[in-house]
Protein backbone atom coordinates (compact mmCIF):
# COMPACT_ATOMS: atom_id res chain seq x y z
CA UNK A 1 0.00 0.00 0.00
CA UNK A 2 2.88 2.77 0.73
CA UNK A 3 4.71 1.53 -1.82
CA UNK A 4 2.08 1.96 -4.24
CA UNK A 5 1.16 5.34 -2.97
CA UNK A 6 4.49 6.97 -2.95
CA UNK A 7 5.36 5.76 -6.43
CA UNK A 8 1.83 7.32 -7.86
CA UNK A 9 2.76 10.30 -5.71
CA UNK A 10 5.88 10.36 -7.52
CA UNK A 11 5.11 9.62 -10.92
CA UNK A 12 2.45 12.06 -11.22
CA UNK A 13 4.13 15.19 -9.30
CA UNK A 14 7.30 14.51 -11.40
CA UNK A 15 6.02 16.14 -14.88
CA UNK A 16 4.66 19.47 -12.50
CA UNK A 17 7.36 19.60 -10.38
CA UNK A 18 9.86 20.06 -13.65
CA UNK A 19 7.78 22.20 -15.25
CA UNK A 20 7.49 24.53 -11.79
CA UNK A 21 11.49 24.04 -11.43
CA UNK A 22 12.21 25.34 -14.78
CA UNK A 23 10.12 28.19 -14.93
CA UNK A 24 11.92 29.11 -11.29
CA UNK A 25 15.30 28.44 -13.00
CA UNK A 26 14.84 30.05 -16.56
CA UNK A 27 12.18 32.57 -16.97
CA UNK A 28 11.19 35.59 -15.30
CA UNK A 29 7.83 36.63 -14.70
CA UNK A 30 5.81 38.86 -12.82
CA UNK A 31 4.94 37.24 -9.45
CA UNK A 32 7.60 34.69 -9.29
CA UNK A 33 8.63 35.30 -5.86
CA UNK A 34 4.57 34.13 -4.86
CA UNK A 35 5.29 31.09 -7.04
CA UNK A 36 7.74 29.92 -5.46
CA UNK A 37 6.62 30.84 -1.74
CA UNK A 38 3.51 28.57 -2.99
CA UNK A 39 5.60 25.64 -3.89
CA UNK A 40 7.51 25.55 -0.92
CA UNK A 41 4.55 26.29 1.60
CA UNK A 42 3.78 22.18 2.26
CA UNK A 43 7.15 22.10 3.62
CA UNK A 44 6.35 24.89 6.55
CA UNK A 45 2.81 24.35 6.78
CA UNK A 46 1.47 21.53 9.86
CA UNK A 47 1.04 18.76 7.36
CA UNK A 48 -2.22 19.06 9.01
CA UNK A 49 -3.29 22.28 7.46
CA UNK A 50 -2.43 20.50 4.24
CA UNK A 51 -4.91 17.94 4.14
CA UNK A 52 -7.32 20.11 5.84
CA UNK A 53 -6.76 22.73 2.66
CA UNK A 54 -6.98 18.95 0.79
CA UNK A 55 -10.53 18.74 2.04
CA UNK A 56 -11.76 21.87 0.91
CA UNK A 57 -10.87 21.35 -2.52
CA UNK A 58 -11.12 18.09 -2.61
CA UNK A 59 -14.13 17.44 -0.53
CA UNK A 60 -16.97 16.69 -1.74
CA UNK A 61 -18.59 19.87 -1.47
CA UNK A 62 -15.05 21.82 -2.50
CA UNK A 63 -14.88 23.17 -6.28
CA UNK A 64 -12.67 20.45 -7.58
CA UNK A 65 -14.10 17.69 -5.89
CA UNK A 66 -17.66 18.29 -6.80
CA UNK A 67 -16.61 18.77 -10.35
CA UNK A 68 -14.90 15.11 -9.79
CA UNK A 69 -17.89 13.29 -8.55
CA UNK A 70 -20.73 15.36 -10.88
CA UNK A 71 -18.59 14.91 -13.94
CA UNK A 72 -16.29 11.50 -13.74
CA UNK A 73 -18.18 10.42 -11.12
CA UNK A 74 -15.13 9.82 -8.44
CA UNK A 75 -13.87 10.93 -5.48
CA UNK A 76 -10.40 10.97 -3.32
CA UNK A 77 -11.83 11.13 -0.10
CA UNK A 78 -11.19 7.61 1.99
CA UNK A 79 -9.09 6.36 -1.43
CA UNK A 80 -5.70 6.09 -1.79
CA UNK A 81 -5.50 8.02 -4.47
CA UNK A 82 -6.06 10.72 -2.01
CA UNK A 83 -3.57 9.36 0.30
CA UNK A 84 -1.39 9.21 -3.14
CA UNK A 85 -2.77 13.27 -3.94
CA UNK A 86 -1.91 14.04 -0.14
CA UNK A 87 1.85 12.32 -0.40
CA UNK A 88 2.57 14.07 -3.57
CA UNK A 89 1.66 17.26 -2.58
CA UNK A 90 3.66 16.90 0.56
CA UNK A 91 6.84 15.96 -1.48
CA UNK A 92 6.68 18.80 -3.87
CA UNK A 93 9.21 21.49 -2.22
CA UNK A 94 12.14 19.01 -2.35
CA UNK A 95 11.51 17.47 -5.83
CA UNK A 96 11.41 21.40 -6.96
CA UNK A 97 14.10 22.09 -5.02
CA UNK A 98 16.19 19.28 -6.23
CA UNK A 99 15.22 19.94 -9.75
CA UNK A 100 15.65 23.18 -9.90
CA UNK A 101 19.60 23.71 -8.41
CA UNK A 102 20.26 20.47 -11.14
CA UNK A 103 18.69 22.97 -14.06
CA UNK A 104 20.88 25.79 -12.54
CA UNK A 105 23.72 24.27 -12.83
CA UNK A 106 23.38 22.98 -16.42
CA UNK A 107 26.44 24.85 -18.81
CA UNK A 108 23.94 26.86 -21.00
CA UNK A 109 27.10 27.32 -22.83
CA UNK A 110 26.58 23.42 -24.10
CA UNK A 111 23.15 24.39 -25.06
CA UNK A 112 24.68 27.55 -27.33
CA UNK A 113 26.83 24.78 -28.46
CA UNK A 114 24.07 22.77 -29.67
CA UNK A 115 22.40 25.71 -31.11
CA UNK A 116 25.57 26.63 -33.44
CA UNK A 117 25.19 22.56 -34.71
CA UNK A 118 21.88 23.44 -36.01
CA UNK A 119 19.70 22.04 -33.47
CA UNK A 120 16.17 23.28 -32.81
CA UNK A 121 15.27 24.23 -28.97
CA UNK A 122 13.15 20.79 -28.56
CA UNK A 123 16.58 18.78 -29.39
CA UNK A 124 18.50 21.14 -27.10
CA UNK A 125 16.25 20.60 -24.67
CA UNK A 126 15.73 17.23 -24.87
CA UNK A 127 19.53 16.05 -25.92
CA UNK A 128 21.22 18.68 -24.01
CA UNK A 129 19.79 19.84 -20.73
CA UNK A 130 17.68 17.28 -19.59
CA UNK A 131 20.27 14.45 -20.12
CA UNK A 132 22.75 17.26 -17.86
CA UNK A 133 19.76 17.74 -15.34
CA UNK A 134 19.26 13.94 -14.60
CA UNK A 135 21.02 13.43 -11.93
CA UNK A 136 19.11 16.29 -10.44
CA UNK A 137 15.71 14.33 -11.32
CA UNK A 138 16.81 11.49 -10.11
CA UNK A 139 17.59 12.56 -6.51
CA UNK A 140 14.54 14.60 -6.70
CA UNK A 141 13.20 11.30 -7.38
CA UNK A 142 14.35 9.49 -4.60
CA UNK A 143 13.90 12.59 -2.07
CA UNK A 144 10.19 12.79 -2.93
CA UNK A 145 9.43 8.98 -2.30
CA UNK A 146 11.29 9.13 0.77
CA UNK A 147 9.29 12.15 2.10
CA UNK A 148 6.17 10.22 0.62
CA UNK A 149 7.09 6.94 2.55
CA UNK A 150 6.88 8.64 5.42
CA UNK A 151 3.95 10.96 4.91
CA UNK A 152 1.03 10.76 7.85
CA UNK A 153 -0.41 14.28 9.01
CA UNK A 154 -2.16 15.69 5.57
CA UNK A 155 -2.93 11.97 4.37
CA UNK A 156 -5.11 11.11 7.92
CA UNK A 157 -6.33 14.39 7.51
CA UNK A 158 -7.61 14.03 4.05
CA UNK A 159 -8.17 11.24 3.31
CA UNK A 160 -8.29 8.98 7.75
CA UNK A 161 -7.45 5.39 7.98
CA UNK A 162 -9.16 3.38 6.07
CA UNK A 163 -8.07 -0.36 6.27
CA UNK A 164 -6.20 -1.36 2.85
CA UNK A 165 -7.16 1.43 1.20
CA UNK A 166 -5.42 4.26 2.50
CA UNK A 167 -3.54 2.78 5.58
CA UNK A 168 -0.23 3.41 4.87
CA UNK A 169 2.83 2.54 6.49
CA UNK A 170 3.00 5.41 9.08
CA UNK A 171 -0.66 4.94 9.66
CA UNK A 172 -0.68 1.15 10.16
CA UNK A 173 1.60 1.80 12.60
CA UNK A 174 -0.28 4.45 14.59
CA UNK A 175 -3.89 2.58 14.54
CA UNK A 176 -1.65 -0.61 15.74
CA UNK A 177 -0.21 1.84 18.59
CA UNK A 178 -3.73 2.32 19.72
CA UNK A 179 -4.65 -1.29 20.29
CA UNK A 180 -4.12 -2.82 23.42
CA UNK A 181 -2.03 -5.66 22.26
CA UNK A 182 -0.48 -4.25 19.23
CA UNK A 183 2.96 -3.51 20.39
CA UNK A 184 4.74 -6.57 18.21
CA UNK A 185 2.17 -5.21 15.08
CA UNK A 186 4.36 -1.78 15.62
CA UNK A 187 7.81 -3.63 16.06
CA UNK A 188 7.03 -5.91 12.75
CA UNK A 189 5.92 -2.85 11.04
CA UNK A 190 8.43 -0.39 12.21
CA UNK A 191 11.39 -2.77 10.64
CA UNK A 192 9.37 -3.24 7.65
CA UNK A 193 9.24 0.61 7.65
CA UNK A 194 13.34 1.15 7.93
CA UNK A 195 14.02 -1.80 5.43
CA UNK A 196 11.65 -0.11 2.96
CA UNK A 197 13.22 3.25 3.59
CA UNK A 198 16.66 1.74 3.46
CA UNK A 199 16.34 -0.54 0.29
CA UNK A 200 14.73 2.40 -1.22
CA UNK A 201 17.63 4.79 -0.15
CA UNK A 202 20.33 2.37 -1.52
CA UNK A 203 18.74 1.47 -4.67
CA UNK A 204 18.30 5.18 -6.31
CA UNK A 205 22.01 5.82 -4.54
CA UNK A 206 23.76 2.90 -6.68
CA UNK A 207 21.54 4.35 -9.58
CA UNK A 208 22.54 7.45 -9.25
CA UNK A 209 26.28 6.33 -8.85
CA UNK A 210 25.78 4.43 -11.92
CA UNK A 211 24.97 7.11 -14.27
CA UNK A 212 27.24 9.56 -12.72
CA UNK A 213 30.08 7.50 -13.00
CA UNK A 214 29.93 6.28 -16.76
CA UNK A 215 28.24 9.11 -18.03
CA UNK A 216 28.89 13.02 -15.77
CA UNK A 217 32.37 14.09 -16.12
CA UNK A 218 33.35 17.55 -15.75
CA UNK A 219 35.44 18.65 -18.60
CA UNK B 1 32.27 39.43 -50.49
CA UNK B 2 33.26 36.33 -48.34
CA UNK B 3 32.95 39.23 -45.20
CA UNK B 4 31.06 42.12 -44.63
CA UNK B 5 30.58 43.15 -41.24
CA UNK B 6 30.43 46.38 -39.18
CA UNK B 7 28.97 46.06 -35.80
CA UNK B 8 28.58 47.83 -32.36
CA UNK B 9 27.51 46.49 -28.66
CA UNK B 10 27.20 47.76 -25.79
CA UNK B 11 28.21 46.07 -22.65
CA UNK B 12 28.24 47.87 -19.63
CA UNK B 13 30.04 50.58 -20.08
CA UNK B 14 32.38 49.70 -22.42
CA UNK B 15 31.50 49.24 -26.17
CA UNK B 16 33.15 46.57 -28.58
CA UNK B 17 32.60 47.91 -32.30
CA UNK B 18 34.60 46.24 -35.52
CA UNK B 19 34.26 47.01 -39.25
CA UNK B 20 36.24 44.95 -42.12
CA UNK B 21 34.93 44.23 -45.35
CA UNK B 22 37.00 41.81 -47.59
CA UNK B 23 37.19 38.72 -49.78
CA UNK B 24 39.84 37.20 -48.44
CA UNK B 25 38.70 33.79 -46.95
CA UNK B 26 40.55 33.88 -43.99
CA UNK B 27 40.00 36.89 -41.42
CA UNK B 28 42.14 36.77 -38.41
CA UNK B 29 40.92 39.12 -35.15
CA UNK B 30 44.28 39.80 -33.19
CA UNK B 31 44.08 41.72 -30.10
CA UNK B 32 44.61 41.60 -26.76
CA UNK B 33 42.67 39.21 -24.14
CA UNK B 34 39.79 40.91 -22.99
CA UNK B 35 39.08 42.97 -25.55
CA UNK B 36 35.51 41.42 -26.89
CA UNK B 37 37.25 39.44 -29.87
CA UNK B 38 34.93 36.45 -28.29
CA UNK B 39 32.06 38.51 -28.21
CA UNK B 40 32.37 39.10 -32.08
CA UNK B 41 32.26 35.49 -32.44
CA UNK B 42 29.00 35.69 -30.26
CA UNK B 43 27.34 37.94 -32.19
CA UNK B 44 28.51 36.49 -35.56
CA UNK B 45 27.11 33.15 -34.67
CA UNK B 46 24.08 34.52 -33.17
CA UNK B 47 24.58 33.90 -29.38
CA UNK B 48 24.89 37.57 -28.94
CA UNK B 49 23.10 40.15 -31.09
CA UNK B 50 24.74 43.32 -31.62
CA UNK B 51 22.73 46.59 -31.02
CA UNK B 52 23.24 47.72 -34.37
CA UNK B 53 25.15 46.92 -37.65
CA UNK B 54 24.62 44.55 -40.39
CA UNK B 55 26.67 40.98 -40.93
CA UNK B 56 27.05 39.45 -44.06
CA UNK B 57 29.01 36.30 -44.82
CA UNK B 58 29.37 35.46 -48.42
CA UNK B 59 26.75 37.25 -49.55
CA UNK B 60 24.38 35.87 -46.73
CA UNK B 61 22.67 38.33 -44.44
CA UNK B 62 22.76 36.92 -40.90
CA UNK B 63 21.60 40.65 -39.59
CA UNK B 64 21.24 43.87 -40.08
CA UNK B 65 19.42 45.94 -37.61
CA UNK B 66 18.16 48.63 -40.33
CA UNK B 67 16.37 45.96 -42.31
CA UNK B 68 15.38 44.08 -38.82
CA UNK B 69 17.25 40.71 -39.61
CA UNK B 70 18.41 38.58 -37.19
CA UNK B 71 18.66 34.70 -38.31
CA UNK B 72 18.28 32.84 -35.48
CA UNK B 73 21.87 30.66 -34.47
CA UNK B 74 20.55 27.44 -35.71
CA UNK B 75 19.66 28.99 -39.18
CA UNK B 76 22.88 30.29 -39.14
CA UNK B 77 25.00 27.16 -40.13
CA UNK B 78 28.27 28.52 -37.98
CA UNK B 79 30.69 26.54 -37.53
CA UNK B 80 31.87 28.03 -34.26
CA UNK B 81 35.03 26.07 -32.35
CA UNK B 82 34.97 27.23 -28.78
CA UNK B 83 38.00 28.48 -27.04
CA UNK B 84 36.51 26.17 -24.25
CA UNK B 85 35.50 23.84 -26.94
CA UNK B 86 32.18 22.64 -25.16
CA UNK B 87 32.36 18.89 -26.26
CA UNK B 88 29.15 17.53 -24.61
CA UNK B 89 30.11 15.47 -21.22
CA UNK B 90 27.31 13.20 -21.71
CA UNK B 91 27.87 12.10 -24.63
CA UNK B 92 31.01 10.03 -26.75
CA UNK B 93 33.13 11.41 -29.47
CA UNK B 94 31.27 9.86 -32.06
CA UNK B 95 27.75 11.25 -30.62
CA UNK B 96 29.69 14.22 -30.12
CA UNK B 97 31.09 14.63 -33.80
CA UNK B 98 27.43 13.55 -35.21
CA UNK B 99 25.16 16.09 -33.35
CA UNK B 100 25.66 18.38 -36.07
CA UNK B 101 24.97 16.25 -39.15
CA UNK B 102 22.43 16.47 -41.30
CA UNK B 103 21.29 13.59 -44.44
CA UNK B 104 22.75 14.40 -47.83
CA UNK B 105 25.59 16.38 -46.29
CA UNK B 106 28.33 16.85 -48.71
CA UNK B 107 31.36 16.48 -45.81
CA UNK B 108 32.96 13.20 -45.73
CA UNK B 109 32.81 12.18 -41.84
CA UNK B 110 35.82 9.42 -43.00
CA UNK B 111 38.20 12.35 -44.87
CA UNK B 112 37.21 14.62 -41.60
CA UNK B 113 38.47 11.62 -38.87
CA UNK B 114 41.23 11.23 -41.30
CA UNK B 115 42.80 14.48 -41.39
CA UNK B 116 42.04 15.39 -38.31
CA UNK B 117 43.75 11.98 -36.86
CA UNK B 118 40.71 11.48 -34.78
CA UNK B 119 39.49 7.98 -35.80
CA UNK B 120 40.56 6.63 -32.83
CA UNK B 121 39.52 8.39 -30.41
CA UNK B 122 35.53 7.54 -31.33
CA UNK B 123 34.36 5.57 -28.26
CA UNK B 124 36.21 7.80 -25.72
CA UNK B 125 34.13 10.00 -23.26
CA UNK B 126 35.35 13.82 -23.33
CA UNK B 127 36.54 14.21 -20.44
CA UNK B 128 39.06 11.53 -21.09
CA UNK B 129 40.79 13.44 -24.24
CA UNK B 130 44.03 14.97 -24.01
CA UNK B 131 43.44 19.33 -25.22
CA UNK B 132 45.20 18.65 -28.83
CA UNK B 133 42.65 15.39 -29.42
CA UNK B 134 39.51 17.63 -27.41
CA UNK B 135 40.71 20.82 -29.79
CA UNK B 136 40.33 18.39 -32.71
CA UNK B 137 36.78 17.08 -31.69
CA UNK B 138 35.47 20.32 -31.27
CA UNK B 139 37.34 20.89 -35.28
CA UNK B 140 35.74 17.78 -36.40
CA UNK B 141 32.30 18.34 -34.89
CA UNK B 142 32.18 21.87 -36.38
CA UNK B 143 32.83 20.42 -39.84
CA UNK B 144 30.61 17.77 -39.95
CA UNK B 145 27.82 20.38 -39.29
CA UNK B 146 28.48 21.40 -42.77
CA UNK B 147 28.64 24.86 -41.70
CA UNK B 148 28.64 27.78 -44.01
CA UNK B 149 31.32 29.61 -42.44
CA UNK B 150 33.82 28.72 -39.32
CA UNK B 151 34.34 30.68 -36.50
CA UNK B 152 37.63 29.79 -34.33
CA UNK B 153 37.94 31.65 -31.08
CA UNK B 154 41.93 31.13 -30.12
CA UNK B 155 42.30 27.32 -31.02
CA UNK B 156 45.82 26.81 -30.08
CA UNK B 157 45.34 28.16 -26.68
CA UNK B 158 46.53 25.81 -23.72
CA UNK B 159 48.20 23.57 -26.26
CA UNK B 160 51.98 22.81 -26.34
CA UNK B 161 53.75 23.44 -29.50
CA UNK B 162 53.79 20.57 -30.67
CA UNK B 163 50.22 19.90 -31.04
CA UNK B 164 49.87 23.95 -32.25
CA UNK B 165 51.80 22.84 -35.02
CA UNK B 166 49.33 19.71 -35.52
CA UNK B 167 46.13 22.39 -35.30
CA UNK B 168 47.50 24.56 -37.54
CA UNK B 169 48.48 21.54 -40.23
CA UNK B 170 44.64 20.37 -39.72
CA UNK B 171 43.22 24.25 -40.50
CA UNK B 172 45.11 24.42 -43.73
CA UNK B 173 43.67 21.10 -44.71
CA UNK B 174 40.48 22.34 -44.42
CA UNK B 175 41.54 25.59 -46.26
CA UNK B 176 42.24 23.86 -49.25
CA UNK B 177 39.55 21.17 -49.13
CA UNK B 178 36.38 23.46 -48.69
CA UNK B 179 36.59 27.11 -49.42
CA UNK B 180 34.53 28.92 -46.54
CA UNK B 181 35.32 31.81 -44.99
CA UNK B 182 36.79 31.56 -41.50
CA UNK B 183 37.10 33.80 -39.11
CA UNK B 184 39.90 33.39 -36.62
CA UNK B 185 40.31 34.84 -33.33
CA UNK B 186 44.12 35.08 -31.67
CA UNK B 187 46.51 37.49 -29.54
CA UNK B 188 49.61 36.08 -31.11
CA UNK B 189 49.77 37.75 -34.12
CA UNK B 190 52.58 35.38 -35.12
CA UNK B 191 50.03 32.77 -35.21
CA UNK B 192 47.92 35.32 -37.89
CA UNK B 193 50.85 36.01 -40.08
CA UNK B 194 51.87 32.09 -40.29
CA UNK B 195 48.26 31.49 -41.83
CA UNK B 196 48.74 34.31 -43.80
CA UNK B 197 45.06 35.75 -42.71
CA UNK B 198 43.45 39.27 -43.60
CA UNK B 199 44.63 40.88 -39.93
CA UNK B 200 42.07 42.88 -38.55
CA UNK B 201 43.50 44.19 -34.97
CA UNK B 202 41.03 45.09 -32.29
CA UNK B 203 41.99 48.04 -29.78
CA UNK B 204 39.85 49.83 -27.41
CA UNK B 205 37.20 51.38 -28.56
CA UNK B 206 38.41 49.81 -32.32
Amino acid sequence: MSLKVSLVAVAFSLPGCFFIAWMLARWRFPGKLLVDALVHLPLVLPPVVTGWLLLLLFGMNGPVGRWLWDVLGVTLLFRWTGAALAAGIMAVPLMVRAIRLSIEAIDRRMESAAATLGASRLRVFFTISLPLALPGILAAVILGFARSLGEFGATITFVSDVPDETRTLPIAIYAAMQMPDGESMVTRLAILSMILSLGALMASEIMVRRIARSRYHVI
Amino acid sequence: MSFDVDIRRAIGDRTIAIAFRTDHPLVALVGPSGIGKTSILDMVAGIASPDRGHIAINGDILFDSDAGINRSIAQRHAGYVFQDRRLFPHMRVRTNLLYGRRTGMAVDMDDVLDFLGIGHLLDRWPSNLSGGEAQRVAIGRALLSGPRFLLLDEPLSSLDRHRKSDILDAIDQIRRRSPIPILYVTHDMGEAERLSAMIVTMTDEG
